[in-house]
């Protein structure tokens, strides 16, 4: 019986140093949270194929992505992944339902279009299909990209700092939305992010990551009580 | 006007970029998006056309394709005729004199493209090769035509590597800057101006035509 969800090991010593373990349930959402540097994007690159780490394995229900040991790699474009840019990462010269459709390619071509307008209705976009990326505030850019996250039909759903490009406002309802996902979605999601508070409200379990290294897993309430990772996250003094 | 010369220009010019072009699309690709030991050095002898004297380049290459070569004997021993002052001859020397012309603008249009944009094709589902189709070359496209125009207009007038190799045959070789050199040394100053400001008005025509498309391409995509 192959194991759901989604397990991660990898492991290098450069340029980027990991050593991380984690598995992440479906359904569930695990935020990833450390310093700068500490290699949060990295693991997500690693579990989308867009970077190769010297030694690990990615398996994602029971399906193995990447095995170092029998030099299984599969390319990013074989993975069913949803991966949430930073900064967005729309292609520019395309429509908000482009962008999408472009995501839709396991689908009948004549089916695309429909379920473009259906995920971008999803993400609340209705009547801003034709518009292009530079024509959309940074809130609705972000909401495309999360449609065409969706767009994949995805195993394992990754956001990388979602919430950083937007303001407060605009930030709140992104958070409605993914809080709706994860209702709605049966797979595992993993959400980067620095703000601590963010986090704990949105993540079942938090991942503290912190040189390439995993310090602790567990739920936010206990994970934070830890004073040594309040020192580390939120600059308290350990007592 | 020597239209014989004009002609011979236009299908030079037509045979370098359709050959061209491919060929340094995957090559500025390539130099765009990898790193690899060496990668320096070949971007300079891409870019040694640009400054080496004409007569130097047209030296080495007819020295290459001449009946002593390897390349020159492979060539005859195939083709029956020498690959030196022949049009064959200059589409090869053309193809290498309009390297950089070519590939530096594609190079240029690849690097400028977001990386995580691709990143985000690639996840998207796009294999490679549908994402050069569908997000790469769309995006890179005013390089490309850049690349074109450049590669057209400059075989169009290229003059020094053009004698050195091909040699100014009348309908084999002699192209139109030939023919205006050839018409000023006859003091027929009345046939090189006619042919010069043909040469000048097709070529600034071309770049104006690649700027206006380029100009389009950047208000389409926002």
């Amino acid at each position: 019986m192959a194991e759901p969800g989604l397990s991660v090991s990898l492991h290098q010593s450069g340029p980027i140093p990991l050593d991380v373990a984690f598995s992440c349930a479906p359904g569930e959402v695990l935020g990833l949270v450390g310093p700068s540097g500490a290699g949060k994007t990295t693991v997500l690159r690693a579990i989308a194929g867009l970077c190769r780490t010297r030694a690990g394995r990615v398996c994602v229900d029971g399906a193995v992505w990447f095995d170092s040991e029998t030099k299984v790699f599969l390319p990013p474009h074989n993975r069913r992944v949803g991966l949430v840019f930073q900064e967005h990462a729309l292609f520019p010269h395309l429509s908000a339902a482009d962008n999408v459709a472009g995501a839709l390619t396991h689908h009948p071509r004549a089916e695309r279009r429909s379920l473009a307008m259906a995920l971008l209705s999803r993400v609340h976009l209705d009547g801003l299909e034709s518009r292009k990326p530079a024509e959309l505030s940074g809130g609705q850019r972000q909401r495309v990209a999360i449609a065409r996250a969706l767009a994949r039909d995805p195993q394992v759903l990754l956001l990388d700092e979602p919430f950083s490009a937007v303001d407060r406002r605009t930030r709140v309802h992104l958070q409605a939305e993914i809080v709706a996902l994860r209702r709605d979605l049966a797979i595992p999601m993993l959400l980067v992010t620095h703000d601590v508070d963010e986090v704990a409200r949105l993540a079942d379990r938090l991942c503290i990551l912190d040189q390439g290294r995993v310090c602790l897993i567990g739920r936010p309430d206990e994970v934070l009580a830890e004073p040594a990772i309040r020192a580390l996250l939120l600059g308290d003094e350990v007592p | 006007m020597d239209w014989e010369a004009f002609k011979l220009s236009l299908l030079l010019a037509a045979c370098t970029a359709g050959l061209l072009m491919p060929m340094g699309l995957i090559l500025a690709r390539w130099l765009a998006f990898h790193r690899f030991p060496g990668r320096g050095v070949l971007e300079a002898l891409v870019m040694a056309p640009l400054v080496l004297p004409p007569t130097v380049l047209g030296f080495y290459l007819l020295s290459a394709m001449g009946g002593n070569s390897s390349l020159g004997k492979l060539w005859i021993a195939i083709f029956g005729h020498p690959l030196a002052f022949s049009f064959e001859g200059l589409v090869v020397a053309s193809l290498i004199f309009n390297l950089p012309f070519a590939v530096q603008p594609m190079q240029r249009a690849f690097e400028a493209l977001p990386p995580d944009v691709r990143e985000a094709a690639w996840v998207s589902g796009l294999s490679p090769w549908r994402t050069f189709w569908r997000i790469e070359a769309p995006l890179a496209w005013p390089g490309l035509l850049s690349a074109l125009a450049l590669t057209f207009t400059h075989t169009m007038g290229e003059f020094g590597v053009v004698l050195m190799v091909g040699g100014s045959i009348p309908g084999e070789t002699r192209t139109l800057a030939l023919a205006i050199y050839d018409r000023v040394q006859a003091f027929d100053t009345d046939g090189a101006q006619l042919m010069s400001a043909i040469l000048l008005v097709f070529s600034v025509g071309a770049i104006l035509i690649a700027n206006g498309l380029t100009a389009r391409v950047g208000r389409s995509h926002g």
